[in-house]
């Protein structure tokens, strides 16, 4: 299967490359986010969602050519099929099926199994060899239930009504996801966004995915903002940005959440376990589920990973591909 | 449970002493009896269960989990409990996490051979956040940054009753704190605890500002002592009956038997425990082989015999004599000393001295000859109040002795430095050998703890575990109390109270300190 595919996500009889970091003639992206989707590629294949954001966050000309392509639709090459199936992770994010000489090759880029309003639901891809993403690949990583993450939010917005709590969310796909979270759980009230977050949630509602009622943090006077929910990028968390907010409590939405010491070290008040990434269970579970013989482990913490499949009797392999947001740390 | 975990994960991660105190007090004020005494009982450090050690915990997770993965994680974790907290495997157990009380009932009454089933039963039943309040719990862990003044400061809060009131009575009330809370609601009188029964919260110096404070301070005013090199301690010499505190309220007569059998008089009095034959101070680290066990044993007592050197006195009789100033105090403890020849209690002498500089010079005198710690100033007309008083006692230390050492070890930290090469073992020459003369782990900045840590992974010729010799090329100058014999390093000498003062990266590793120069430091006994 290596002669199909090279460690660092070349797929060689056609000439293409799976998120590259490198601008490329031509390019396959899974999803949007900047580890994954850059600028500057000649030719970019992708769903039509993926496509939008790249083009919002980096311009309509972010690359020669854009060839969209809808989820389960294949697209054939000489004698490689290529077909996007939903990888759970944000809207728009696909896992890579790749099929040559009746060998199965799935790339997951990032993806969850968690149902989530704000993306297209995770479909398992049975595959000779799996590709996976790790990035909470140590069995520390348990993520709870999102819901009851949201439910601690309100709490503390009940037990604190004077206190602003700004949530630090990655602007796209965490931010939308925590959004349409607290409206299943039926927060009605308008949430604030720091600046950063306004195109992303705008281009949601575009492509059909209410939010609700939403203001621009900025423009809000004090008084509105004690008691509210504010949206910001974990970057703004700790600077002059949030310290204008009544008394705000500090609060972050990542899988990494769940370590007290990450949130110490960040000073994050109220940490929220919201990841838009397999646990570890699922992580062992896709394995299982999708039937695959080789496991490749890329983007995160892959020597654990790489010992369970071997323990389970799997070939497993680390990639070690430079690049990658370390540990993931903006999702 | 679940308030107790929600309560433990709020103080962990509030950053605001003032926020901690609100919850606690809202903890106190909405949880009922018994639950908030044993939870007080936790969080003051009173409660801790011997027999759930983290090394037992780690076992029975072990069982569960594959030990490589284990270790992989709790390398990333840096925290054993939060470690087997979220790894823990299952989950839904069959009955819901007992009440706190109850939890503690069981942690206690579970025989040891049981404790692995309970352990892991419990573990199934809890959610997360409870799991990680729980193993805390059973390990006796906490270490969440509460102090046991916090947590009486949070009663204060929440009963709007004085805190001074509440340490008076404090070290006489037993847990779970029933007639405490009781009076803190206002439903019953405030304890009635007699002096003899209990622990008199100590009044403690301030370091002196050799810069800023003897230009202010009238030497008429103060008189001075030897600060000496033992530990502090309140002796209650009640009816029949004597007891021996430490300075944090802890009951340690047991240890001492032939210092509270020997002495005879009523009142409560302040000093240092010391040990010594003919009431004649032997280094600190005699006394710390008495210290380490729970009782003496004979051959102990008779190697290393203690005795208190008494500085205060704070009952004479059944008075309470506090509110008076320090001179009077002096006249009744030297009134005490002449009623009657003690063989393990002696007078702390004072010292005189005309002015600052002459203290100055008598303070290194005693420092070089004597190995005295330095001396403390007290003001004479202070009345003794527990707490820190600023501008009454002050303590002036001697100059730290200062030593160039070769660093020869690094392990990784725990908690926050978990991903940091941060405990140093450095080492002194004897002829073309280097040998270990101490271990020390704060003195630098985080930016130089970086650059540490990166030279000791640059410089590292083997790994043991945690454990990484380097290139014996980096000296630091070592600042340290004091030298001592000590036969339980190669060297032969310990330091007490070692620090990195300075990183000397400029000095070549063959013009640091021989081991004789150390060996100079160690008093005469
Ligand atoms: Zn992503
Ligand atoms: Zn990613």
């Amino acid at each position: 299967m290596a002669q199909m595919l090279d460690r660092n996500l070349h797929i060689r009889s056609i000439d293409a490359y799976i998120d590259p970091l490198l601008p490329r003639e031509r390019a396959i992206i899974t999803h949007g986010h900047a580890d994954h989707a850059r600028p500057g590629h000649s030719k970019v294949l992708a769903t039509p969602d993926t496509i939008a954001i790249m083009q919002t966050r980096y311009g309509p000309d972010c690359a020669g050519s854009f060839q969209p392509v809808g989820f389960g639709e294949p697209v054939r090459i000489d004698e490689t099929t290529i077909t996007l199936y939903p990888a759970g992770h944000i809207l728009g994010s696909a896992q890579v099926l790749i099929e040559q000489g009746g060998l199965r090759v799935v790339v997951t880029g990032d993806y969850k199994r968690l149902p989530d309003r704000t993306a297209q639901p995770f479909e398992l891809v049975e595959c000779d060899l799996l590709v996976t993403e790790a990035t909470f690949g140590l069995p520390v990583f348990q993520h709870p239930d999102p819901a009851d993450e949201i439910g601690r939010l309100l709490k503390s917005l009940a037990d604190h009504p004077a206190r602003a709590h700004v949530i630090g969310a990655y602007a796209l796909g965490k931010a939308q996801r925590v959004i349409a979270l607290l409206r299943e759980a039926g927060y009605d009230r308008p949430i604030y966004l720091h600046g950063a977050m306004i195109r992303l949630c705008a281009l949601y509602e575009e492509r059909g995915i209410p939010l609700g009622p939403l203001r621009y943090a900025t423009e809000a006077d004090k008084a509105e903002l004690a008691g509210a929910v504010v949206i910001a990028p974990p970057s703004a968390l700790k600077d002059r940005w949030s310290r204008r907010l009544p008394d705000p409590v500090l609060a972050m939405a990542s899988g990494w959440m769940s370590v007290k010491q990450r949130a110490r070290q960040r000073g994050v008040e109220l940490p929220l376990v919201i990841s838009d990434h397999v646990d570890w269970p699922e992580l062992t579970q896709t394995i299982a589920d999708c039937r695959a013989e080789t496991v490749w482990v890329t983007h995160g913490r892959e020597d654990a990973l790489v010992y369970y499949c071997r323990q389970m009797g799997l070939a497993a392999e680390p990639l070690n591909i430079q690049g990658y947001e370390d540990e993931g740390e903006e999702e | 449970m679940k308030r107790f975990a929600q309560l433990l994960e709020t103080l962990a991660l509030t950053p605001s002493r003032n926020r901690k105190i609100e919850a606690l007090a809202e903890y106190f004020a909405t949880t009922p009896d018994p639950d908030r005494g044993y939870a007080l009982a936790v969080l003051t450090g009173a409660l801790s269960f011997a027999h759930i050690k983290p090394a037992r915990l780690k076992e029975v997770v072990l069982a569960e989990v594959d030990p490589h993965l284990f270790a992989l994680s709790y390398d990333y974790v840096g925290d054993l409990g939060e470690t087997i907290a979220l790894i823990w495997p299952h989950t839904g157990g069959t009955r819901a996490l007992p009440a706190l009380s109850d939890l503690i009932e069981l942690l206690n009454t579970t025989a040891k051979s049981d404790v692995a089933a309970l352990i892991t039963e419990l573990l199934t039943s809890a959610a997360i956040n409870e799991r990680w309040a729980l193993v805390k719990l059973a390990t006796g862990g906490l270490r969440i940054g509460i102090s046991e003044r916090l947590a009486k400061t949070a009663l204060a809060e929440m009963s709007g009753i004085d805190l001074k009131e509440i340490e008076e009575i404090w070290h006489g009330i037993k847990m779970p704190y029933g007639a405490l809370f009781s009076w803190l609601e206002g439903k019953s009188p405030k304890p009635d605890i007699h002096h003899t029964a209990r622990f008199h919260p100590l009044m403690l110096s301030n370091p002196i500002d050799e810069e800023r404070d003897f230009d202010l301070l009238d030497p008429a005013d103060f008189a001075a002592e030897w600060k000496w090199d033992g530990i502090r301690v309140q002796l209650i010499l009640g009816a029949g009956e004597v007891s021996l505190f430490s300075r944090t309220g802890e009951d340690i007569g047991a240890a001492f038997p032939d210092v509270t059998g020997s002495v005879f008089g009523r009142g409560v009095l302040d000093g240092e425990l010391l040990v010594g034959h003919a009431l004649v101070p032997a280094p600190f680290n005699a006394l710390q082989q008495r210290l380490n066990r729970k009782t003496a044993t004979e051959r102990l007592m008779a190697e290393h015999p203690g005795f208190i050197r008494v500085y205060d006195m704070l009952f004479d009789g059944d008075a309470d004599i506090r509110a008076l100033p320090w001179s009077e105090r002096r006249q009744r403890l030297e009134h005490f000393f002449a009623s009657g020849a003690q063989t393990r209690l002696d007078l702390s002498e004072t010292i005189p001295f005309a002015d600052w500089a002459q203290l100055g010079a008598i303070r290194r005198r005693g420092a070089d000859e004597n190995g005295h710690e330095g001396v403390m100033i007290k003001l004479r007309s202070a009345p003794y109040v527990p707490g820190r008083p600023k501008g009454n006692w002050y303590k002036w230390k001697r100059d730290p002795n200062l030593v160039d050492a070769v660093l020869m070890y690094a392990q990784r930290g725990h908690g926050k430095r978990s991903s940091y090469y941060s405990d140093f073992t450095f080492g002194a020459w004897r002829g073309t050998e280097l040998v270990p003369i101490g271990k020390a782990y704060f003195g630098f900045t985080d930016a130089e703890l970086r650059q540490l840590d990166k030279w000791v992974r640059t410089h590292t010729i083997q790994s043991f575990g945690p454990v990484r010799e380097v290139e014996k090329s980096l000296v630091f100058e070592v600042a340290f109390d004091s030298a001592q014999l000590s036969t339980r390093h190669k060297s032969g000498v310990a330091l007490r109270f070692p620090r990195i003062n300075r990183i000397r990266w400029d000095k070549p590793a063959g013009e640091a300190a021989q081991l004789a120069e150390v060996e100079a430091l160690i008093p005469a006994t």
